[in-house]
């Protein structure tokens, strides 16, 4: 990935992410946290662009630029009752909680980068959607279903959960 | 019917088990119909029995190779456990016996029971009873009669205590049952040994692989298991020194006391050493330890019954001195002489036991035979019948009695065993003395104007007549005339011993002499036994206590088991509860309060708190060992 | 190690990265107030996953495919946690009329 475009399109992409989540946690607002959380998953699905990973790109924003956003919406919606400034506070114990976040986040990074990677020249073949078809539908088949099953168990459970409780029950 | 009663001999116990289950969920209302059905039971059980008789004893080959059946009752790898029938003539013998005698008995008790609260629990009781004997007695196996050993001893405890309004009863019961749980530990002791050294506890296999018990072990291995199995025969046949149950058991209502604590329980202990007789045979030692056990039991109760004043206790006494004799018997190595003993005693001890409940219900429950006498003119069936039980116990010829207790005393010094041939013999003359003694100042002598006794209606008295005849007649199947007996019941080879005259006469001497004595003390002078107590006061009263075996007892649990159980209650107080159960609570506990204030019930407190521990073991990770690192971060170094 | 950070964009450009991407998500979820906050920043948190999920397809097995199944596997999970996250909020929500995470202290004895 030597080409000035793909050095340029990762950092740039890399500041929106890095920039739009810092807005996600640290804005009052609840609605513009989710607002900006939309603007984190796009440019992560610019990322996996980048990654040559188009499939996956389009499944980020279908599901966590529309659905899950969309959801977040709607749990804010029914829930937030009071005034919507202030809806989105830090607790007290949010010092200690940066610094280990930070000391996370620096670990990590510091691991990652002291770590010598054996990385492959192989390029990623183009026709990603039909790679990962082929893979769900023969290797992958029972992890594929066990998935399906969860997301139905998970529509189920979130409805149960959800459901008004009746009075005389 | 022969061949079936034969072949289905295990219906003998089963059907006064079943009475035994009936009673219990059916017919205890309807006092009159339990009895019926109790007695029906071990009636149907002694014709049965009575035809298994008189097919073992008219086949011959039965005498050295018995006829055994059985069904697995459980099986592991290496232990085979079958129930199984065991039947050669001395089992027959028993069977015949115990269900004849407990039949009268039962029969006894519907008129001496009559009117008592839970008349009919009192069948049941005597049914389960009948039906864990007559398992013991037919038992091919030793796991089976161990059972059934059991059985009858929960019974016995059960009617011991059967008027448990009463404190001594209740005292008693639970002596009776603690002592035999004693010997019966070395009883399964002894089981277990035997099962681990032969692999098996069938009874004839033990025999046969005994006999050559070289293969399996040495002779003091064997003499070792031979004693811990006498243990149990020690408990349950009231021998020295666990005799101290049998007197006590008098608390029983007199039927309990003559079925159980004379005729079938207590032999129980004999007849088990019998059937194991080629065990004790092979060791010298533990055959001797029987013999001497035997003997000295039986001289040390007679010298007890002399004594005593209550007629159960001295009838007790008595008992445990005619097991010595059983024991003695079995100890020089007879079988025959034993069993004889043990079937005539079962006729005259039951008899009298049945005579003196008759006197008993006579004078309202007034035991003591100072405050009878004369009850002969107001009750001459229970006094005839009470003194031919005297007569065959004194051994006065033609009584059954006489030719048993000849056979033991003839055995035993041709054994070659004077001194318990003395023992023995002084016995014999001491039984006679205290058992007239008892018969001179209850039925004759002066009339007390206090008593106002009356006979016993039929129902008591018809039993009474009956064990009378068989306590005149049934000793003359073993005569050294016509030995029908000795060549059935055996173990060994037949000898066919003459008649000693010798000892027949000796022993024909001293029950007289200990008749006349009696009279001479009891009917003519009744003020000697007054002058003899003050002349040798300290025997006297040594033995009017008993030997003071009880007080020994006493003393030994006062002083040892409780101050161990004290020790014991302090070490639990202190050490145990103090430090450990305490101790640990208490630590637990301020362990918990302190880390209380850490338990903030905050979520992400929890979750901040894990991600510092995340940290922490990554760290750790990363500079202890680049492998463990490299995998948990970096996955592809 | 510090030349692995040159200029031409590696594996390690996309670890770093999505550890910092972590690091933000891990604060939301430890120090904001409002459940739906936290559920937002556990999302935040398994994007940064699937980041080194595709890088490590990309630089280290293109042709297994491996990382971005997990990926596909990751998304769906997340995608079902949500809806009953969610769901869960509004649960409580109705019980409490709060979704203050302050307000609840219920694991405490």
């Amino acid at each position: 990935m030597d080409n000035i475009f793909s050095i340029a399109a990762f950092y740039l992409l890399g500041l929106v992410i890095l920039g739009s989540a810092i807005l996600v946690v640290m804005l009052k607002n609840l609605v513009h946290c989710v607002l900006w959380l939309a603007v984190t998953f796009i440019a992560v699905a610019g990322l996996y662009m980048l990654l040559d990973a188009d499939f996956l790109a389009m499944v980020q924003i279908l599901v966590y630029a529309g659905a899950v956003c969309i959801m977040m919406v709607f749990a804010v919606m029914l829930t937030q009752r009071k005034d919507m400034k202030s809806s989105s506070l830090f607790n007290a114990q949010f010092r200690s909680a940066g610094l280990v976040a930070f000391l996370t986040a620096a670990l990590s990074a510091y691991l990652a980068m002291r770590t010598a990677w054996t990385s492959t020249v192989m390029p990623v073949p183009p026709r990603t959607a039909e790679a990962i078809a082929t893979l769900m539908l023969t290797k992958y088949v029972v992890p594929f279903e066990v998935a399906a099953l969860l997301l139905l168990v998970a529509l189920i459970g979130a409805i149960i959960l959800a459901k008004e409780v009746k009075a005389d029950d | 019917m022969v061949e079936f009663s034969m072949t289905h001999a295990w219906l003998v116990p089963l059907l006064p088990f079943l009475a035994f289950a009936v009673i219990v969920f059916l017919t205890r209302p309807w006092k009159m119909l339990s009895a019926l059905v109790s007695v029906g039971a071990m009636a149907a059980g002694f014709v049965i029995s009575a035809y298994a008789a008189y097919g073992v004893f008219t086949s011959h080959s039965l005498i050295e190779k018995s006829l055994e059946y059985s069904v697995r009752w459980f099986s592991m790898p290496g232990l085979n456990i079958d129930v199984g029938v065991k039947l050669d003539p001395t089992s027959a013998m028993m069977l015949f016996m115990v269900t004849l005698v407990a039949s009268l008995i039962q029969i006894y008790s519907i008129g001496y029971m009559r009117g008592e609260k839970g008349f009919s629990t009192f069948f049941a009781y005597m049914s389960l009873f009948g039906a864990s004997m007559l398992l013991l007695v037919i038992s091919s196996n030793l796991l089976e009669m161990f059972v059934a050993w059991e059985g009858v001893g929960l019974c016995s405890y059960l009617l011991i205590g059967f008027y448990n309004h009463k404190i001594s009863a209740r005292e008693a019961a639970k002596k009776a049952f603690v002592t035999c749980r004693i010997a019966d530990f070395g009883l399964l002791l002894g089981m277990l040994a035997l099962q681990i050294i032969f692999g098996t506890l069938n009874i004839t296999e033990l025999g046969e692989k005994i006999a050559n018990f070289e293969l399996y072990t040495n002779a003091a291995t064997l003499t070792l298991v031979a004693v811990l199995v006498f243990l149990g025969p020690i408990g349950k046949s009231g021998q020295f020194p666990l005799h101290v149950w049998l007197p006590d058991a008098m608390e029983g209502p007199t039927p309990v006391s003559a079925l159980i604590h004379a005729a079938t329980m207590v032999v129980a202990g004999v007849y088990l050493v019998g059937r194991m007789l080629f065990m004790f045979l092979e060791v010298p030692e533990a055959q001797q330890l029987v013999a001497v056990t035997g003997a000295f039991t039986a001289l040390f109760a007679a010298s007890i019954a002399l004594t005593q004043r209550e007629i159960k206790r001295i009838l007790a006494y008595s008992t445990i001195s005619q097991l010595g004799y059983m024991m003695l018997a079995l100890g020089v190595g007879s079988l025959t002489a034993s069993m004889f003993h043990l079937w005539t005693h079962a006729f005259f001890k039951a008899l009298m036991f049945l005579a003196a409940g008759s006197v008993l219900t006579a004078l309202h429950h007034k035991a003591d035979i100072w405050e009878m006498g004369g009850l002969i003119k107001k009750m001459p069936v229970t006094g005839a019948t009470f003194a031919v039980g005297g007569l065959a116990i004194a051994g006065i010829p033609p009584f059954a009695g006489f030719w048993s207790k000849d056979e033991i005393l003839s055995l035993t010094l041709s054994g070659g065993h004077p001194v318990l041939f003395f023992m023995a013999a002084l016995t014999a003359f001491l039984t006679a003395f205290y058992m007239w003694r008892l018969i001179f100042l209850a039925f004759f002598g002066k009339e007390k104007p206090e008593n106002h006794p009356q006979e016993s209606p039929p129902v008591m008295t018809v039993p009474l007549l009956i064990l009378a005849f068989l306590s005149l007649v049934g000793g003359l199947v073993g005569t050294p005339w016509f030995p029908f007996w000795g060549e059935w019941i055996r173990f060994g080879e037949f000898h066919h011993a003459a008649p000693d005259y010798t000892v027949m006469i000796l022993s024909v001497i001293l029950g007289v002499i200990g008749i006349g004595l009696a009279y001479k003390m009891y009917v003519k002078d009744v003020s000697a036994e007054q002058r003899l107590a003050e002349r040798f006061r300290p025997v006297y009263t040594l033995l009017y206590n008993k030997y003071y075996i009880d007080e020994i007892y006493m003393w030994f649990n006062h002083t040892l088991v409780d101050g161990a159980a004290k020790a014991m209650y302090l070490f639990d107080i202190y050490v145990v509860d103090g430090i450990f159960i305490n101790g640990i609570g208490a630590i637990t506990r301020d362990t918990g309060s302190a880390l209380r204030v850490f338990q903030t019930g905050r979520l992400q407190n929890y979750a901040l708190v894990f991600f510092l521990g995340v940290l922490a073991v990554a760290v750790i990770l990363a500079i202890t060992g680049p492998a463990p690192a490299g995998l948990v971060w970096g996955g592809v170094r | 190690m510090i030349n692995s950070l040159s200029l031409s964009i590696g594996i390690t450009h996309f670890l770093v990265l999505s550890s910092l991407l972590f690091g933000i998500g891990l604060f939301g979820a430890l120090a904001k107030r409002n459940a739906v906050m936290v559920l937002i920043c556990i999302e935040l948190m398994l994007n940064a996953v699937n980041i080194n999920l595709v890088a490590f397809n990309k630089f280290v097995t293109p042709l297994a495919f491996i990382g971005q199944i997990w990926a596909i596997f990751v998304i769906t999970v997340a995608a079902a946690e949500v809806g009953v996250g969610l769901a869960i909020i509004i649960a409580i929500y109705r019980n409490r009329l709060s979704v203050e995470l302050d307000d609840f202290d219920w694991l405490k004895w």
